[in-house]
């Protein structure tokens, strides 16, 4: 099919032929990064801007990756904290990244919606790496694609999704690209930790929440563990991270309840001994790694994709 | 032109409307809106009264603010403005401000708008201490515990944006407060702002069993719902229509139903847009009398407060010009008797004041007109309102003020063209 859009901010109204599309694509940059010179030539002399607002060191490095792998110019800018405390609004920065002139920016945000307030103020295409608890595209793919060469077909398939899914982007994503591909979603956690409005039935097509873990792993198909930021604890949506863990914490009793060779992912940096026991963690298993080296490959499709898919072979 | 010509021109002739909640952001907050650029902005919505609340910076909280308040409004000549002073000192919510002395010094009525008066124990007080001089409290009920961070309505929506949301129960907890404590008591209290079905329910009940409460909505309330922060601009009443079309590319989580809208800070309002039953429970609520007002809740924002992440912008919707045809857009619906609506932008609010305006605050409406809201044509400072570049109905086409013509729209009959 052909690649019509300018940005990619989310994937929730994406179609199934778009998400095969990219995953298509990606299988053709596992390709190109197997070739003895991990490098294309399809993005030189083209400049990507990586603009990450908020700490992030495993996405910023895999978007530069992917960018450097397709032979783009990579340029770095950072911003920490509140841009309101610094003094510099994201209309400053915006206007900053508009004279700059990349041809593409990168962005990772704290807040939900910062790519739709940047890409609706510049004229460059924006992919959104990350923004708030709304979206991660590029994770969602990523899992997607690793979860299809593990399982094949995931039309059918459970997974679990286990954690923090309130807070957390991957969690959304994850079910953006994961159900129009078939997939069904079963997520677990602390009632506390769940959307409200999902925790009490008006869940999303082909999702469904189940508190209690072993029920929810039982003759699953795989299972995504989130990572718990430790100071949920403190704003009283946790009693405790022990109990965390007895409750919900992936262990290899409550992994071997799912279909055999059930394979477990986690979107990194893995809290181990309180999502996830170490030994689950690096266990047979385990994708983490596997995700990680997809994750260039998915970025790269996408880079790919929104430069109008030049040739992949030298001149 | 006089009332006899404006109905022979096929206007609706109508009491000017009485505002009970207007932000004019003098002193402090210029930038903003000033008490004459917002008084102006009245005038073109059809407001010919506007009640000024106080949350400005000083706070409305001493007799010599009221006073300046009101010289301003008067140099103006545009609305009416009456002052509405801040219940406690400083807004702080710690000790009362002189209610008296501000009552003889023009205030019409008392609030700490913005926020509750969050310690029940000081709010018992405060309606206590009103009914020596026979005051009116306005009372803006959330429970700010509950509604934490949150910064839109707590439900499917922010569940697939990812904001954080503001439950009903937020503002529920508060009205049976309020109302409990006004059963205790007794006196005037006025309950400002409800957008939630279980808030109308409760003032219904409380009503019922005779309390003395009144209540009022915004027209944003009336019109919108949390589906336009995610990028929607269906109204609430014209919504029947959304339902037989399948929303075409919408995923898994519902979707932005237009990326070009989606987290646009100007839907975000405190208390924030709810869902679409609760929008029908507002209108039941207006037509059953339940709801004894419309006000607007204007809050104009200069753009550095607007034009950031939309969890950082500031709450408020600009609302003085556009409340007419987002009311007539709920009676067309056939949601309510045009009558009930309209008594409700004027007998309401001035039973509530008891005040009685004069023949002469008078406007001629066009129900009819076809118009486009457009940032550069928009009296008001604050240009924060989800409604740019949307085509509106109804339209004021003229306001007088003690007889003076002070307002005059496009002329008689004249739509905009829509671009």
């Amino acid at each position: 099919m052909k690649w019509s859009r300018r940005h990619i901010l989310d994937t929730d109204d994406w179609s199934r032929d778009e998400i095969e599309s990219v995953l298509e694509t990606t299988g053709a940059m596992v390709e190109v990064l197997s070739r003895p010179v991990r490098k294309a030539p399809p993005l030189r002399g083209r400049t990507v801007i990586l603009f990450f607002a908020e700490a992030s060191t495993r996405t910023r490095v895999s978007f530069e990756l992917a960018a450097k792998a397709l032979s783009a110019d990579v340029t770095n800018v950072t911003a920490s904290g509140s841009s309101v405390e610094k003094g510099e609004t994201l209309l400053d920065t915006v206007r900053t990244l508009e004279a700059l002139g990349g041809d593409l920016v990168v962005m990772r945000h704290a807040s939900s919606g910062a790519p739709y307030f940047v890409a609706e103020r510049t004229s460059t295409p924006v992919i959104n790496a990350g923004d708030g608890a709304h979206a991660h595209p590029t994770q969602g793919l990523l899992d997607a694609y690793t979860l299809r060469g593990a399982l094949g077909d995931l039309d059918g398939r459970r997974v679990v999704i286990v954690g923090d899914v309130t807070h957390s982007r991957v969690a959304r994503s994850d079910v953006n690209t994961l159900v129009p591909l078939g997939a069904r979603i079963t997520l677990s956690g602390p009632p506390t930790l769940m959307p409200a409005a999902w925790r009490c039935g008006a869940l999303p097509d082909g999702v469904a929440y189940e508190p209690d873990l072993d029920r929810a792993l039982d003759g699953a198909d795989a299972v995504i563990a989130l990572r718990l930021q430790k100071e949920r604890q403190e704003s009283g949506l946790l009693p405790s991270l022990r109990e965390y863990t007895r409750v919900w914490g992936l262990t290899g009793a409550r992994v071997a309840r799912m279909r055999p060779d059930a394979p477990v992912m986690h979107p990194g940096p893995m809290n181990e001994g309180i999502e996830i026991d170490a030994a689950v963690a690096h266990g047979t298993r385990s994708l983490v790694e596997t995700q990680v080296r997809n994750g260039v490959a998915v970025r790269m499709a996408l880079l790919y994709l929104l430069a109008g898919t030049p040739s992949l072979e030298a001149a | 032109m006089d009332r006899g010509e404006a109905q022979r021109a096929g206007l609706l002739v109508s009491a000017g409307f009485i505002d009970l909640h207007a932000h004019l952001r003098e002193p402090g907050f210029e930038e903003s809106e000033t008490v004459a650029t917002g008084a102006h902005a009245a005038l073109r919505g059809g407001f010919t009264t506007i009640c000024a609340m106080p949350n400005t910076e000083p706070a409305i909280d001493a007799p010599g603010l009221v006073a300046e308040l009101l010289a301003r409004a008067e140099a103006a000549r545009g609305a009416r403005v009456l002052p509405i002073a801040a219940i406690t000192r400083g807004r702080a919510g710690k000790a009362l401000a002189d209610l008296v002395e501000l009552a003889r010094a023009g205030a019409v009525a008392f609030s700490d708008d913005g926020a509750p008066v969050d310690d029940a124990r000081l709010f018992r007080h405060a309606l206590e201490y009103a009914r020596a001089a026979d005051l009116l409290l306005v009372e803006h009920p959330q429970d700010l515990a509950l509604s934490g961070r949150g910064v839109m309505h707590e439900g499917s929506v922010s569940a697939r944006l990812g904001l954080p949301g503001i439950p009903a129960a937020a503002e529920e907890t508060a009205v049976a407060r309020d109302l409990s404590l006004l059963e205790l008591v007794g006196g005037r209290m006025h309950l400002t702002h409800l957008s939630t079905a279980g808030s109308v329910e409760l003032v219904r009940r409380a009503k019922g069993r005779g309390l003395p409460v009144t209540c009022d909505v915004t027209p944003h309330h009336l019109a919108m719902t949390d589906e336009w922060v995610a990028g929607s601009r269906t109204f609430a009443y014209d919504d029947h229509r959304a339902d037989s079309t399948p929303k075409a590319r919408r995923g898994v989580l519902g979707g932005t139903e237009s990326p070009r809208w989606a987290y646009d800070s100007s839907t975000k309002v405190n208390p924030p847009l709810r869902t679409a039953t609760d929008v029908r429970a507002l209108w039941a609520g207006l037509a059953d009398g339940t709801i004894d007002a419309i006000a607007t809740d204007h809050a104009p924002h200069a753009s550095v407060r607007k034009d950031v992440e939309y969890d950082q912008a500031a709450f408020g919707v600009a609302g003085l010009e556009t409340a007419l045809p987002l009311v007539l857009g709920g009676v067309r619906a056939g949601w309510c008797d045009r009558d009930v609506a309209l008594a409700a932008l004027t007998a309401g609010p001035a039973r509530i004041l008891r005040i009685t305006p004069g023949a002469d605050d008078w406007i001629a409406i066009d129900p009819d007109a076809e118009w486009v809201v457009r940032g550069d044509e928009i009296v008001s400072l604050g240009r924060n309102t989800p409604l740019l570049g949307l085509t509106l109905r109804g339209r004021v086409v003229q306001a007088t003020v003690g007889g003076e013509v002070r307002f005059r729209g496009g002329r008689v009959g004249e739509a905009h063209a829509a671009v």
